[in-house]
This record gives structure tokens, C-alpha cells and sequence, in this order.
């Protein structure tokens, strides 16, 4: 009897962790698709886009706190809806405006130069977000009342909030699956990844796609952080450096450049996050890099990335 | 040597002046007078950094790979210090078998991480050492049974002085005493620093030296004039974490303690970055250059201006409003922004540099990218 207990409890444990890892994927892929789409385009690791998350976190933050509404009003609701649509275009206002005024005046320079550019609009976003929320930890006023939605003698826990997170990213992606698959902007953005010499050539205007990119990449990034703040209701300045760790160690899994991949390994990088939170908190954070070490060493075009030898 | 003719370099005279600042004490006095600061306890550190960013050097600027965890090694070698010094542990190692012994340590973790490095191409290298380097971090920080976390090893004891400079020091009145008298660590470092200097300028000149460059240039080309790729950078890769361990291990000492690991995080590494770019990639000068801008606005302006700027919230009238705001963005709390800056705008608009050795110069402007920079589209 006792074991059957154990055995249960354990069954019990294990799906939580997964569904908390599921929906913690959820959004590393909102934020890994803006790394992975830049990254197959340009062959740029957009080092300030997890920073750029951030802002739109501290964007949503003083929204919601000039408003101040009652928790789970119809109010709150509105203004959820309201903070939906406007953190996404702020953000991508500002991935376009980076892309416009930094990185497209440098398009021929060595990669490497464009990579340490966006190191300092990194740092130039974690200094904004420190003057504007200040060095401690923000508290994020709670919209929705959160409860959980199983019944609660099953012991599993899948709350309102993990719902509202899935049914707004899960849509965002089929989206962009569409977008990317279907539009004309959809298929130049690929033909523009495979060879950006030969796209231009067939009358494509790179500068426009690239653009596009950055700006679809920015807008995923702001319902990241909605998404986020709902979920995870503590921000600071330095989250955003550590959540485009995960995100983009999510996109390395999948393959970077790879759209389907990045969702993949987000999921298995909340997985494995939600995994080792469980066992040591501490040590979840160094568990993801090591596997972003190892990834990169052993299988650099990731889990569905299609392994291309390097031309000289 | 363009500037052959003159007898006297600027080389030359930084380092006299570097020796002959702590002689005359009258110069540290009014700078105290000014500032209310004291340089001479400051200028230690930036010593101790400049080690490390001319240790970052050798990967970044001679072998021309992007390196972003430098700061590990330099946690690393702190840590061994703290481990072999500190009277929490048996050990009880004097001052040159911890600096030995850190420096040994960091070349082991360097050769070892360069193993699976080798063959990465230029992004995914920067990313595994920026990995790297915040695993360190993390593990200093979660391994407290031996490092106790963010306690810090404490305290690290001074140096023990060799016979015939105790004597020197009782001579000339300074004492013995490493945490009132500023003059002792300022020229243990400042020999450490000259040491580096002087091994690095040979290192340039040697075969290995103009091999990395060859490398930096193109890697192919030098791969087929026969040398060996793997092994160079392998060779860059150990001697940097040598460097930067040896660093580290001097800072623990200079600060007492192995301070909190934040120390050896991220923003460490690309402030190290900072210095090599502002100056000049590859040209110890213009690295030492960097480290003067970037580290003495770092740790002397800025924290300077935080206290104009503290003195000025008081204040009213005009001086606020025309001052305010210029100490906001160049004191501590505008520090990241000012470091995102030089980096953007040096890669911009002199990406060699301010003070390019005129190889790296041509490389930068050349038609199409340099080599080192693949990946190319094909």
C-alpha cells in the first residue's frame, strides 16, 4: 500500500514539474523564435534581445501600475488585453529602431564587430531598466486571480494563468508558422536566410525583410514578457540577461535559425529548467549553460538543425 | 617605430611616471584634496586589471578570437588564493606558492575547456567561453561549502616581504604595514604588471608571436604554410588564463578577501573587452591605453562623481540643472550605458581602435571582412 502511495505521489510530482516545464517553454520560445529568426537571417547572435524582453516587462510594469486596477475586475481584464497589444509594439519599435540606426550601417562588417555592437546595446538596456525600475526586485501587480483549474484532490496543478499563458502563445506561433510559411514577407524572410546574394538578385529588398524580421523579433520578445510578468510576477534589470540565456540556449538546442526547432527547445530547456529547480534551485541556471556548452561543441546545428559543413 | 627619432618614448615616461608617483607624496595629497580620494589605494587595482586585460589580449588582439569569459579564470585564480591563504583552511601557503599555484590551476582549466573549443567557428567560440565563464560564476557562488558563497573567503593575509625589501621599506619609513601604507602593494603590482608587459613584448616578437597574427590574419592560409591552428590557440588560450588567473590571484590579495563572486561575472569580462577595444585590439599600448580610459573612469571617476552628484542633490539653482544630468550618465548609475556606448561606437566609427597597431588597422579596413571573421555567406 505504502509503495503504491510513493508510486503515486511521485507520478503526481513528475507531471507537475512537466506541465510548470511546459508552460515555462511556452515562453523561452516567444523569446528564442526573435534569436533564432535574427540569427537565420543575419547571422547575428542578438545579444540584446533578452534585454529587450526586459523592457518590455518594465513597459507593461508601469502601464499596469498608472492604471492601477482592482485584481480580476473587468478593468483588469481590459487592461491585460490593453498591455497585450501595446508591450508588443512597443518592443518592436525598438528592435526596428536598434536594427535601423546600429547594426544596418554596419551590415558588411565582420560578424564578430556586430556581435560586440549588440553586447552594448545590451548593456545600454540594462542601464535603462535600471533607471527606470531602480536596482531592487519590482513587484507586478497581479490582474488575474489565479487558481487552479484541476481538481485539487488529483494533486496537479495547472492554474488559470498557466491557461491564459498557453492559449496566447500557442496562437502566436501557429501565426508565425503562417506568416512564415504562406506570406510573400514569409517567404522572401526564407529566401533571404538561405542566400541573401541570390534573394536580392531575384528582386527581393533584403534591407526590407531584415527589417521585418527584427520587427516580428521585437513583438514576440513584448507577448514574451506579458506572458511573463503574468506568470512570474517579480522583475528586476537583470532578468533579462539571464532569460536570453535560456531563450537563446533554447534556440542553440533546436538548430539555430531553425523556427519549429527553437519552440522544441524551449520546451525541453523549461523542461529541463523546471526539472532542476525541483532537485536545487541554485543549480537549474548553471545546468542550462552547461548544456548550452555542450550543444555547441558536440552538435552545434542542434536537435533539428541540418548539420552544414562550414565553408571557407 | 615611426617615432625613432625622439630618445624618450611615451612608453618610457608612463612607466617612470608610474614609479615616481608614490615618491612624491604631494601629488597624492592634492589629488586626495580634490576628490577626497586616494589614488594610491586605487591605482593597485587598475594595475591588477590591466594584467588581466592584456591576458584577454592575447586571445582577442594576437590570436583574434572573441573571448567572454575571462572573467572565470580570474575567479578561478582569486579563488585558489583564497582557498590556499585563508586561515579557515590548512593550508597557510605564503604569497608566491598562492600566485604559483593559482596561476597553475587557471592554465589547467584553460587548457582543458580549450580541448573542446578548438574547433568552433568565431560566434559559437564566444559563446561557450561566455558559458564558461558564468558557470564559474555560479559554481563560486553555489559551492559554499568551499567557497562560502557569497560570504566570501576572508581575510586573505598580505604578502610576507623577501629579506631585503622588509629592510628597504623599515629604511626608507614607510613600514611594513600592507593596509595603511598604499606604497607597498602599488609597487608589488605595479612589478607584476611590468613583468607581464615585458614577457609579452618578447611573446610579440617571438616565432609564436607573429604565428597568432599570421593566424588572426587568415587562418587558412596560415594553416597551409604549415602551422598548427589547434595548437596556437590552444597556446593563446593557456597563457591567457595563466595571465588572468596570476591576476586574479593578486587581486584576492590586494583586496583581503575573495570578494563576492558577482566580481568575476559577466559585466567583468566585457569591461575587460571594453578596454581592448577603446584602445586597440592587438597593441599592448593601446590595450594599456584602454585600461587607463575605461578603469580609471571605472573605478576613479565614476565613483567620484557619484559623490559631486550626491553633493549636488543638496544644491539648487542653476549648477543642478546643467550638472545633474551629465554626472547622472557618468557616474556609477549611468556605468553600463557609457561601457554600451564606447562599445557601439568604437565598432562604428574606429573599430581598430584609438591606438591600432597599423596591422590590425589595415585588417579592419579592408574590403571585404577579415578573415578571422567567419563565417562568411557563401
Amino acid at each position: 500500500m505504502a509503495t503504491v502511495l510513493l508510486a503515486d505521489s511521485t507520478w503526481v510530482l513528475f507531471v507537475n514539474i512537466c506541465l510548470n516545464g511546459l508552460t515555462t517553454g511556452f515562453l523561452y520560445a516567444l523569446i528564442a523564435l526573435g534569436y533564432t529568426m535574427v540569427y537565420g537571417i543575419v547571422e547575428l547572435i542578438n545579444f540584446a534581445h533578452g534585454d529587450l524582453f526586459m523592457l518590455g516587462c518594465f513597459f507593461a510594469w508601469s502601464l499596469v501600475s498608472a492604471a492601477a486596477v482592482a485584481t480580476g475586475s473587468t478593468g483588469a481584464l481590459l487592461l491585460l488585453l490593453a498591455i497585450l497589444l501595446l508591450t508588443p509594439l512597443f518592443c518592436a519599435a525598438i528592435n526596428w529602431s536598434v536594427d535601423r540606426v546600429i547594426y544596418r550601417p554596419r551590415r558588411s562588417a565582420p560578424k564578430l564587430n556586430l556581435l560586440v555592437s549588440a553586447i552594448g546595446v545590451s548593456f545600454i538596456f540594462m542601464n535603462i531598466g535600471q533607471l527606470w525600475g531602480g536596482a531592487q526586485d519590482l513587484d507586478f501587480p497581479r490582474l488575474v486571480e489565479d487558481r487552479n483549474l484541476l481538481p485539487a484532490d488529483s494533486g496537479l496543478q495547472f492554474s488559470l494563468i498557466d491557461a491564459i499563458v498557453i492559449s496566447v502563445t500557442v496562437p502566436t506561433m501557429i501565426g508565425l508558422a503562417i506568416f512564415v510559411k504562406l506570406t510573400p514577407l514569409g517567404k522572401a524572410m526564407r529566401a533571404v536566410a538561405q542566400n541573401p546574394m541570390a534573394a536580392q538578385l531575384m528582386g527581393i529588398n533584403t534591407n526590407r525583410v531584415i527589417s521585418a524580421t527584427f520587427l516580428i523579433g521585437g513583438a514576440l520578445a513584448g507577448v514574451g514578457s506579458v506572458v511573463y510578468v503574468l506568470k512570474i510576477p517579480t522583475i528586476n534589470w537583470a532578468m533579462g540577461f539571464q532569460n536570453g540565456l535560456y531563450a537563446f540556449t533554447s534556440a542553440v538546442l533546436g538548430g539555430i535559425g531553425n523556427i519549429p526547432g527553437a519552440v522544441l527547445g524551449a520546451i525541453l530547456i523549461g523542461m529541463v529548467y523546471s526539472l532542476g529547480s525541483w532537485y536545487d534551485a541554485r543549480w537549474a541556471t548553471t545546468l542550462v549553460f552547461l548544456i548550452l556548452i555542450v550543444i555547441l561543441v558536440f552538435r552545434p546545428a542542434g536537435i533539428l538543425g541540418t548539420h552544414t559543413r562550414e565553408k571557407v | 617605430m615611426r617615432n625613432a627619432k625622439l630618445p624618450i618614448s611615451w612608453e618610457m615616461l608612463a612607466v617612470a611616471a608610474a614609479l615616481l608617483y608614490p615618491l612624491v607624496p604631494a601629488v597624492d595629497d592634492f589629488l586626495f584634496r580634490l576628490t577626497h580620494w586616494r589614488f594610491g589605494f586605487v591605482m593597485p587595482t587598475i594595475f591588477i586589471l590591466a594584467i588581466l586585460a592584456l591576458a584577454l589580449n592575447v586571445v582577442v588582439g594576437y590570436a583574434g578570437l572573441l573571448h567572454l569569459g575571462i572573467a572565470g579564470f580570474f575567479g578561478i585564480g582569486a579563488y585558489v588564493t583564497g582557498i590556499l591563504t585563508v586561515p579557515a583552511y590548512p593550508f597557510g601557503c605564503s604569497f608566491w606558492l598562492a600566485v604559483l599555484a593559482s596561476t597553475l590551476v587557471a592554465t589547467a582549466f584553460g587548457i582543458v575547456l580549450s580541448a573542446p573549443l578548438l574547433r568552433l567557428r568565431g560566434d559559437y567560440f564566444a559563446l561557450v567561453t561566455l558559458g564558461f565563464g558564468l558557470a564559474v560564476m555560479y559554481s563560486i557562488r553555489n559551492l559554499e561549502e568551499i567557497t562560502a558563497g557569497t560570504k566570501s573567503l576572508n581575510p586573505v593575509p598580505p604578502p610576507e616581504l623577501l629579506p631585503p625589501f622588509g629592510q628597504l621599506f623599515e629604511a626608507v619609513g614607510w613600514g611594513t604595514d600592507w593596509a595603511s601604507e598604499y606604497r607597498l602593494f602599488y609597487y608589488l603590482t605595479l612589478a607584476f604588471l611590468l613583468g607581464t608587459i615585458l614577457l609579452l613584448r618578447n611573446l610579440e616578437r617571438s616565432s609564436l608571436g607573429r604565428a597568432w597574427v599570421a593566424l588572426r590574419e587568415d587562418e587558412l592560409a596560415a594553416t597551409c604554410m604549415g602551422l598548427n591552428a589547434a595548437r596556437l590557440k590552444l597556446a593563446a588560450f593557456a597563457l591567457s588564463a595563466a595571465l588572468a588567473g596570476m591576476a586574479g590571484s593578486l587581486y584576492a590579495i590586494k583586496l583581503g578577501s575573495t570578494a563576492d563572486p558577482l566580481a568575476y561575472d559577466f559585466n567583468r569580462s566585457v569591461t575587460m573587452l571594453c578596454c581592448l577595444i577603446l584602445g586597440g585590439l592587438g597593441n599592448r599600448n593601446g590595450v594599456l591605453l584602454g585600461v587607463a580610459l575605461i578603469l580609471g573612469y571605472d573605478n576613479l571617476l565614476a565613483p567620484i562623481l557619484d559623490d559631486v552628484q550626491r553633493a549636488l542633490g543638496e544644491q539648487s539653482g542653476w549648477k543642478k540643472i546643467v550638472l545633474y544630468p551629465f554626472t547622472l550618465l557618468m557616474s556609477t548609475k549611468g556605468k553600463l550605458m557609457m561601457f554600451g556606448l564606447v562599445l557601439i561606437l568604437m565598432m562604428r566609427y574606429r573599430p581598430e581602435g584609438l591606438l591600432p597597431s597599423s596591422r590590425v588597422r589595415e585588417e579592419m579596413h579592408e574590403g571585404d571582412p577579415a578573415p578571422h571573421t567567419l563565417p562568411r555567406k557563401e
